[in-house]
């Protein structure tokens, strides 16, 4: 059965209760009559044989990339970056593209004779992967194959001489990546472009980068000019990417950039059930998502969050191109848009999202109030094309617990923002000013960053940068059945229900305002025409 | 007139720094122009005796209008009026030099007003002071052949506890006369002491003394806890002492030591004066000033304030007496314009004795004092914390004693559930463990208001005053003005509702409006005194302080770390059945528990162990770890101070803390041939070595100590905590919470994160890969 395209549902009266994602649950909200739902596209038809498109892939490159084998030759420096825990949410079931697409890469090298191998997780300032994770993503051969002699890591963004500084942009960005990278003969970048923010010159300029170069995009001025950061032509955040981009190819580093696109055939069975609308379910599938509710109210928040941590997603493989950075991300931006893009007609002066358990930085972890402030203000209501789905001035309303918990491990640095900087101010500009370069160059987070498993301890503020487009945009944020104190520090409103959310919003927009709400995940981007 | 017959007479005072004393310093300088005072003060270990009359007599509010009047002449005006000798009554010839000696003796009037006035003081000292003390002056004066007035101050209450009529006259041949001979009380009171001391020597009752510190402070080392059994020995013997006070005085018909050494200081007098003339001013309770200095003025709590703001607090609804019962007060002023005026007046050949007391003429009953108070509070409540007002409900009254039972019932049930507690892991100022020790304090107190308190309401003699009214009489209008002492002007109505309580309420620093609190609380502003940037330096215990683990847990990662899951299961098994053992071993010998279980790592590979432990950071100690501990430790590194953990882990297992710490003071391992052997390099730090490692560490970089922070959680750290002049008691176990507070130390309670994994049982989570090295053991 061919995919069928997302829509727009107008709520009447016999529509029934949509299933909102509520962090490690749902809600069920029935919503006004009138409201919009956005319905993102079923999953496109995957390629079935992976290996042979990896191959056609290698060997037929885009753009003026000779194919990879003619890349080789003896005695030469590889290094192999692949993209890491952030992608793909949740993570895929194994074997993982990035492991598939690595072992396809290793055998052309060997075939070529090159001995000199080395394969990075490009995790820029995010957190060093585990063992685990690390087998996950490139598969048992490889890993013990390569990370028993070092061959194998994650990179280290604070190495202090493990960085090369190749120069500054025509804007004065400074552009610093990987030592390793620059010294290598070639640099085969392995993505996995979940969505039409990932790859391209971020790859590399991003992935193999750290405090001192990234801080020239990483900030409030260029979120806010980026509208939205995931529509490439209009963000900032990706101009100044591609001018670091060019600069590294410039300078004579030799990148052999290959791209993936997957469907957004998210949940696995049993969880199935989440890509369904809810009026085509089935008695069976109904009863199995009232029952799963109902259990998840139930148990431990805890014990919730390891079963949903368990989820791997059967994702599928939609396409996958290689060679030239730019030629290349065409394509894939092309394929990322055929699923996600749903068109909308006119914005809305109310939005509402049910956030989901987890985001980009939660893998594994704890979603913490700063990263549901992200994943809401960041990603979903940046998920647009064209023009925000929600007017100048509306509202956003979240449904998340928001549980004022952190990771003591994998985020340090949140627990310090969240206590001491959001308790100061929660204006981004202000914060920027203030803080930000006593957390980039605290010297525990460092030591945290480079030998245990924490994000950078500039992390939670680019977290915050995220929102600051959506945060100068709309006048209001409400999150729905909540962590009062946690919603309060962060300078949000708490509704215990929906209705009383809307009701709170009404002060905002006045009456009978109009209400669109995003049903994601599975992603959707919203094409606002 | 009085400043005329006192006018260039030289006036010699002991006991000025008192609230009497304070008051008729004042009363001189002011009424009587042209005398001189001469002042008898005690040195103590950190001030002198004219440091002391700067400090707490001159500086007092009393001297506002002298202030005022005098402007910038005042402290040149004192220096020439007042000369302060440093004296001591407790000792044989008063403890004065040659000089001062002669200008001690040289005085026209001695007023002797020096006296413990507490009513559980030891036997001994209350002998020393109250009875002996007079003879000394005595003695003094007559050795210089020196024959001034001799104005004693005693109290009504010499009277005891019988009832009727209680008239001015010397106690010999009256019915309140008590047939002991005070030199007998005397060497009895010294025997006490003796034969106490020697009893709290033998070895039961050290043991005792000894059981007793380390119950109080756990494992906190030998000299501390060596310190703190002689301190609580010591305490034992005074405590026998108050006790053998008590006894002795109700046993002889007085309701405590104070009227018991009072009244037999009186017979010594009028026994041994001699040649020297002397007059006894009796004064009932004195309370705070009806009009001089200000209306209201008082110095320190006085008896009855405790009680009443208890009251007023919702703390006590019971009062131990009987509405009718008669409560003789009089305002401080009364007492000193009284003993001006006797001094001014001049001796007689026979002693005269003069009673300042209000309840033959102006009685004030329980009742009517209870009534008004309760009616003050019920138009001027006392708030609480959150600004609520606390509801005081009406009194009752219980004879004494009935109350003192009930109290005692109460007290005993405390300490029995302060054991229990102190037994249970529960930990943190929030926890009721806090509350439980304030409630504790607040018990004591009141029980021992009441006990002294009780004594009182059981006297029932109406003190005549005859003498007092008299020379008042006697007295021309302008000193009737300046110099008032009739009793019978107070209005008790007034007195209690304009004068006493709105002193009260301001003394006992009770909040009298709803408002929050506005500024920074107590902690805040200790909180900020810790990170002030003039702070030299801030030491940091390790388990319970930074992180909720110990030594087993860690060895226990370490040493699981490679293990097949088979082998895991019986070390599991193994260390459980283990643990009661090294609890105990832990509880009674922090050192010596360690250097018992650190043999384990005998054999360990070194170079693993390391490598190693830096996965533990991840997966054990940032786990465990309490966030606001770990900015706190670069709070201080921020505010420029250097930071130290002292811990009695290994320092391997501590070694990725690093960054936190200029300094780590940890135990550590010998190792040959890249193996630990097991042995200590050195005795590991805890207890006292902790603090002497911690100062040493200190002066060595030029550090003082005293400007240094100390953050432990236990009371085994009391050395380390106690060696630095900012102690900071972090998640404290409950024996700690109690010394903090009575301290005034801040605490802090650092939470583990919420969402924090919390694994069952801390193993390494095995590697996969990796040639798999041998384990430790």
């Amino acid at each position: 059965m061919p995919a069928r395209q997302g829509l727009v549902l107008e709520v009447d009266r016999s529509t029934p209760p949509i299933v909102f994602h509520h962090g490690e649950g749902f809600r069920f909200e029935k919503l006004p009559t009138g409201s919009r739902v956005v319905y993102p596209n079923e999953p496109m038809e995957p390629i079935e044989d992976v290996d042979g498109a990896i191959r056609n892939a290698l060997a037929n490159p885009l753009g003026d990339s000779p194919p990879l084998e003619a890349l080789l030759s003896p005695g030469m420096k590889l290094t192999i970056a692949f993209d890491d825990i952030s992608l793909p949410l949740p993570q895929m079931q194994a074997p993982d593209i990035r492991g598939r697409i690595i072992e396809h890469v290793l055998d052309i090298a060997a075939g070529a004779g090159v001995d000199d191998v080395h394969l990075i997780a490009a995790l820029a300032l995010h957190r060093r992967m585990t063992e685990s994770e690390l087998r996950h993503a490139v598969g048992d051969r490889v890993y013990d194959a390569f990370a028993p002699n070092g061959q194998l890591y994650n990179f280290d963004a604070e190495d202090p001489d493990g960085l090369t500084h190749l120069g500054e942009t025509d804007h004065g960005e400074e552009v610093v990546i990987s030592k390793r990278a620059v010294e290598s003969d070639l640099i085969v970048y392995v993505n996995i472009n979940l969505v039409s923010m990932d790859g391209g010159h971020k790859s590399v300029a991003t992935g193999l980068s750290g405090y001192t170069a990234l801080r020239h995009h990483h900030n409030v001025e260029t979120m806010r000019r980026s509208k939205s950061f995931m529509d490439q032509e209009n963000s900032e955040l990706h101009t100044k990417n591609w001018r670091q981009g060019r600069l590294i190819r410039d300078a004579g580093v030799k990148i052999f950039q290959i791209e993936t696109t997957l469907n957004n055939d998210t949940f696995p069975e049993p969880w199935d059930f989440l890509q369904k609308r809810e009026w085509e379910m089935n008695a069976k599938e109904r009863l199995l998502l009232l029952g799963t509710k109902k259990f998840l109210d139930k148990v431990p928040r805890k014990s919730a969050r390891t079963i949903f941590q368990g989820i791997r997603a059967p994702y599928g493989l939609t396409s996958i191109q290689a060679g030239e950075v730019e030629a290349v991300h065409e394509v894939t931006t092309a394929n990322v848009y055929r699923q996600h893009l749903v068109r909308v007609e006119g914005q809305t002066d109310i939005l509402s999202m049910g956030l989901p358990y987890l985001g980009p930085y939660n893998v594994n972890s704890i979603m913490n109030p700063i990263l549901v402030a992200c994943l809401g203000l960041g990603y979903f209501f940046n998920l647009y094309k064209g023009k925000p789905l929600v007017r100048e001035g509306g509202v956003v309303i979240m449904s998340h617990p928001t549980p004022w918990e952190f990771h003591p491990v994998h985020h340090p640095s949140y627990i310090d923002f969240f206590e001491e900087v959001l308790a100061d101010s929660t204006d981004p500009e202000v914060i920027e000013h203030k803080y930000e370069k006593r957390y980039a160059e605290d010297e525990w987070y460092r030591h945290l960053y480079r030998t245990s498993y924490a994000y950078h301890g500039v992390h939670p503020f680019y977290m915050w940068y995220w929102c600051s487009h959506a945060l100068e945009h709309v006048a209001q944020v409400i999150v729905v059945g909540g962590d009062q104190r946690a919603i309060k520090r962060m300078g949000f409103r708490s509704a215990t229900t929906m209705r009383d959310a809307l009701e709170m919003a009404t002060d905002v927009v006045g009456r009978d305002p109009t209400l669109t709400h995003i049903h994601n995940p599975p992603v959707l981007m919203a094409d606002v025409v | 007139m009085i400043s005329e017959s006192l006018s260039g007479k030289r006036i010699a005072i002991t006991g000025s720094t008192g609230f009497l004393g304070t008051a008729l310093v004042e009363r001189l300088l002011r009424g009587v122009p042209d005398c001189e005072l001469v002042l008898l003060v005690r040195p103590t270990r950190r001030n002198s005796a004219q440091r002391r009359v700067e400090r707490e007599i001159l500086r007092n509010d009393a001297f506002d209008i002298l202030r005022t009047q005098w402007g910038e002449q005042f402290d040149e005006i004192c220096a020439r009026r007042i000369s302060v000798v440093s004296g001591d009554v407790t000792s044989n010839g008063l403890g004065l030099n040659e000089g001062d000696r002669t200008l001690f003796t040289a005085c026209d009037v001695v007023i002797h007003s020096a006296a413990t006035v507490s009513f559980d003081s030891p036997l001994d000292s209350s002998i020393e002071v109250n009875l002996l003390g007079p003879n000394r002056i005595l003695q003094v004066l007559q050795d210089a052949q020196a024959k001034p007035h001799l104005v004693a101050v005693s109290t009504c209450y010499v009277a005891g506890n019988r009832r009727g009529a209680a008239n001015e006259e010397l106690l010999a041949g009256t019915p309140f006369q008590v047939d002991v001979d005070w030199r007998a009380e005397v060497d009895a009171a010294r025997r006490t002491r003796a034969d106490l001391d020697a009893r709290s020597r033998i070895p039961e009752e050290l043991t005792n003394f000894r059981r007793g510190a380390r119950e109080e402070l756990g494992a906190a080392g030998l000299p501390m806890l060596a310190a703190k059994t002689e301190q609580l020995r010591e305490a034992w013997v005074n405590d026998q002492m108050v006790e053998a006070g008590r006894s002795r005085a109700t046993s002889l018909g007085w309701p405590d030591v104070y009227t018991y050494s009072k009244a037999l200081g009186e017979t010594a007098l009028a026994e041994l004066h001699g040649e020297i003339p002397i007059s006894i001013v009796r004064p009932s309770i004195i309370e705070s000033a009806w009009a001089d200095p200000s209306p209201g003025w008082i110095r320190g709590f006085r008896m009855a304030e405790p009680l009443i703001v208890s009251f007023a607090k919702g703390e006590l609804n019971t009062f131990p007496g009987y509405p009718e019962g008669i409560i003789d007060v009089i305002p401080v002023d009364m007492v000193a314009a009284a003993i001006i005026a006797v001094a001014a007046k001049g001796p007689e050949d026979e002693p005269e004795v003069f009673q300042v007391a209000s309840g033959s003429t102006n009685p004030l009953q329980f009742k009517k004092l209870l009534n008004t108070v309760m009616e003050w509070f019920g138009e001027h409540p006392v708030y609480d914390a959150n600004g609520h007002p606390t509801a005081s409900t009406e009194w009752k009254y219980a004879g004494s004693s009935g109350l003192e039972e009930q109290l005692h019932r109460v007290v005993k049930a405390f300490d029995v559930a302060a054991k229990v507690i102190n037994r249970l892991p529960i930990r943190g100022e929030n926890s009721f463990t806090s509350k439980f020790a304030e409630r504790r304090q607040n018990l004591d107190q009141i029980k021992g208001y009441v006990d002294i308190y009780g004594a009182y309401g059981k006297c029932e003699a109406l003190y005549g005053i005859e003498r007092t009214l008299s020379l008042w009489n006697s007295l021309p209008i302008e000193d009737q003005t300046q110099f008032g002492f009739d009793p019978s002007v107070i209005d008790w109505h007034h007195y209690i509702t304009e004068i006493h309580l709105p002193t009260v309420v301001v003394q006992a620093r009770v909040k009298t409006t709803p408002d929050k609190r506005t500024g920074p609380s107590r902690s805040e502003r200790l909180r900020a005194a810790v990170l002030d940037p003039d702070r030299h330096f801030a030491a940091f215990d390790l388990e319970n302080t930074l992180i909720a683990s110990n030594v087993v847990e860690s060895y226990a990662w370490l040493a699981t770390r490679h293990l097949s899951p088979r082998k895991r299961f019986e070390f599991t098994l193994r260390t459980l059945s283990e643990t009661p053992g090294l609890w105990r071993r832990d509880k009674r010998d922090r050192t010596d528990f360690l250097r018992y279980f650190y043999q384990r790592y005998k054999g360990a590979p070194l170079r693993q162990l390391e490598s190693d432990a830096t996965e533990m950071l991840s997966d054990l100690i940032l786990i465990k770890s309490f966030p606001a501990g770990l900015r706190r430790v670069r709070a201080h590194r921020a505010a420029g101070h250097q930071t130290v953990l002292i811990t009695g882990a290994l320092d391997i297992a501590v070694e990725p803390l690093r960054p936190l710490f200029d300094h780590i003071i940890a135990a550590r391992i010998d190792s040959t041939n890249g193996k630990l052997t097991g042995e200590m390099l050195d005795v590991p730090p805890t207890g006292e070595v902790r603090a002497q490692l911690m100062v040493d560490w200190a002066e060595q970089n030029g550090l003082d100590p005293q400007q240094g922070v100390a953050y432990a959680d236990s009371a085994s750290d009391l050395p380390m905590l106690e060696a630095v002049g900012y102690p900071v008691a972090v998640n404290p176990e409950t024996r700690l919470v109690t010394i903090a507070e009575r301290r005034g130390w801040l605490t802090e309670n650092w939470p583990k994160t919420a969402g924090a994994p919390k694994p069952l049982l801390p193993m390494g989570q095995r590697p996969k890969s990796q040639a798999i090295p041998e384990s430790v053991r």
